[in-house]
């Protein structure tokens, strides 16, 4: 990846009016695995895929909570997010210090562009190699951000981050008109579903949901839990291929054998379905993201 | 061959002999003591021990749809009456009343305060307006600050409006950062006059209504000009609901002096 004279430091511009530096910082996040983020009129929820960095070790945290109202879904590297997390919490404790209520989401996240920002554009720094999906419930709603290493902060509907989130991009866009009136739990079953396509589909899904909202201080579920979500959601319509990625359909060796055409994630399931992506067996995962310092 | 002359001197960047290393490298350089503590001369900064320029009572009153703020006009010089005609009521955005006692430099200073976070506010564009409730917090946080830094401002303020919910808030935060929130607050000699007034006529099992807080003003505004002599016969009242938050006046108190023929013994 040879960009010639413009890409040793972050201040020099290419003649085409690029930051190659910071673009760099940008595959960072594609490293780390897949974020998936959406929210509801009342809640919010980011789902993240745990894969452990080392075999027979324990993944790195995916969704740290920052405040009551606020947590965090990261993906990239795990050691410049928790800086970022650290400086989030801090923020917001002490603005529950000093005005006694909760940060306004839009304002945390604003800032914390503001701070990212100064690594982009100074040449004894370099950006955060993380990206992050923020979910949050303050007096004006439920909300979810897409924060970029290049310090880019978009106030998203859904979102989905990190390695082969294609995927799970193409389902939220899909289905992205539902979630509005979503509970709670079909906000999570379909997080958990654009997560599927997201994931490798030769190794039981290792997620890590948090949500908040109404009501609703942030939540890491359990694993007991995520594992009962991942039971009880139905799988994807996997009669209607016409939006699967194509990249991914050579994979999906159930697409055939599941042919459950009720509609709607809500109706909750009670048998272990046959779609292997969904399939809870504890297995040795053999597909490792080959850079160990990304989750 | 070495050339021994031209050794480097040994133990760079330690410490001078008799003084310490500094751990921190200089990263986190010692903070600089503010001003009013650094002041040259044989007894330092005298800090002030006493309000010049005061306001006497604010009177604050809980409704079930909003609050009401009020307070006379006048700032007095120790006993002298001065200033006459000066509004102690301030409206600080949609939502927050402010009343201030006390010394009236020192409210001016606070507001100036708040005005200018009231314009960060703004500057953000982001829509969130502050609540009277966080400026209440704010307040005890500065004012306590100010105390422990032994140059407290003297004052006694009454933070009043509604959330955006439309909840009434009503508090008070006082010099040392002590803060309450009732139905009624005052401060001043309102806390000894109109307190128990307003007190004694709260039903148990609601709140008052604006009808009720507005003649409970105009009697407590009265009762504070009989007994008060820091006090005018004028005031001034904020309003804040939901859809209003304004400073309405100046009123005149209704005042009678018939009776004080018959006062003697005096």
């Amino acid at each position: 990846m040879f960009r010639g004279q413009y890409d040793n430091d972050v201040t020099v511009w290419s003649p085409q009016g690029r930051l190659f530096q910071v673009e760099y910082a940008m595959e960072a996040v594609s490293l780390g695995t897949a974020c998936v983020g959406l929210k509801s009129k009342d809640f919010a929820v980011v789902v993240g895929l745990s894969k452990p960095t080392i075999e027979m070790g324990l993944s790195q945290p995916k969704i740290t909570s920052i405040d009551q109202h606020v947590g965090i879904c990261i993906a990239g590297i795990t050691a410049d997010a928790r800086v970022l997390g650290t400086y989030l919490r801090t923020e917001c404790h002490t603005y529950k210090h000093t005005y006694g209520s909760l940060y306004p989401i839009q304002r945390l996240v604003n800032n914390l562009g503001n701070k990212m920002q100064i690594s982009t554009q100074r040449y004894d720094r370099r950006p955060l190699g993380v990206g992050l999906l923020l979910a949050g419930y303050d007096d004006k709603g439920s909300h979810l951000y897409q924060v970029m290493p290049s310090a880019n902060v978009f106030n998203c509907k859904a979102m989905a981050i990190g390695n082969r989130s294609q995927g799970a991009r193409t389902y939220l866009m899909k289905h992205q008109d539902n979630f509005q009136l979503c509970s709670n739990d079909e906000l999570i079953c379909h997080g958990i579903q654009a997560m599927s396509y997201a994931a490798s589909i030769d190794e039981p899904l290792k997620l890590s949901i948090g949500i908040v909202g109404k009501d609703q201080p942030f939540k890491i579920l359990t694993p007991v839990e995520s594992l009962s979500y991942q039971k009880t959601c139905k799988p994807p319509d996997t009669s209607d291929l016409s939006w699967f990625p194509e990249t991914l359909k050579e994979f999906d060796s159930s697409a055939a054998s599941t042919a459950d055409s009720a509609p709607g994630p809500s109706a909750p399931r009670t048998e272990t379905n046959s779609q292997p992506n969904l399939s809870v067996t504890p297995k040795t995962s053999k597909n490792q993201v080959d850079n160990k310092k990304s989750s | 061959m070495m050339n021994n002359s031209c050794a480097q001197p040994m133990w760079l960047n330690g410490p001078s002999p008799g003084q310490f290393y500094n751990f921190m490298g200089g990263n986190n350089a010692p903070a600089q003591l503010p001003r009013e503590l650094t002041t040259a001369g044989p007894y330092g900064t005298k800090h002030s021990t006493a309000a010049i320029t005061t306001g006497s009572s604010v009177l604050g009153i809980r409704f079930d749809k909003g609050v009401l703020v009020a307070a006379d006009t006048l700032v007095s010089y120790g006993s002298l009456a001065r200033y006459q005609n000066i509004e102690r009521v301030f409206q600080i955005n949609n939502k927050i009343l402010l009343g201030g006692g006390g010394d009236f430099a020192d409210i001016q200073s606070i507001k100036r305060s708040i005005d200018q976070k009231m314009i960060e506010d703004q500057c953000c564009n982001d829509g969130v307006v502050m609540k009277p409730a966080e400026l209440s917090s704010w307040l005890t946080r500065v004012l306590y600050n100010r105390r422990c830094r032994m140059n407290p401002l003297y004052i006694d303020v009454v933070v009043g409006g509604v959330d955006e919910a439309g909840k009434p808030f009503l508090g008070n935060v006082d010099l040392r950062g002590r803060a309450y929130d009732d139905y009624v607050v005052a401060t001043g000699f309102g806390r000894h006059l109109a307190l128990p007034l307003v007190r004694e006529r709260k039903p148990k099992d609601r709140e008052f209504t604006f009808e009720e807080a507005t003649k409970l003003i105009r009697e407590s505004m009265k009762v504070l000009y009989y007994r008060d002599t820091r006090s005018l016969p004028q005031y001034t009242v904020g309003i804040c609901t939901a859809n209003d938050c304004s400073i309405k006046g100046p009123f005149k108190v209704e005042e009678n002096w018939t009776f004080a023929e018959g006062v003697t013994g005096y």
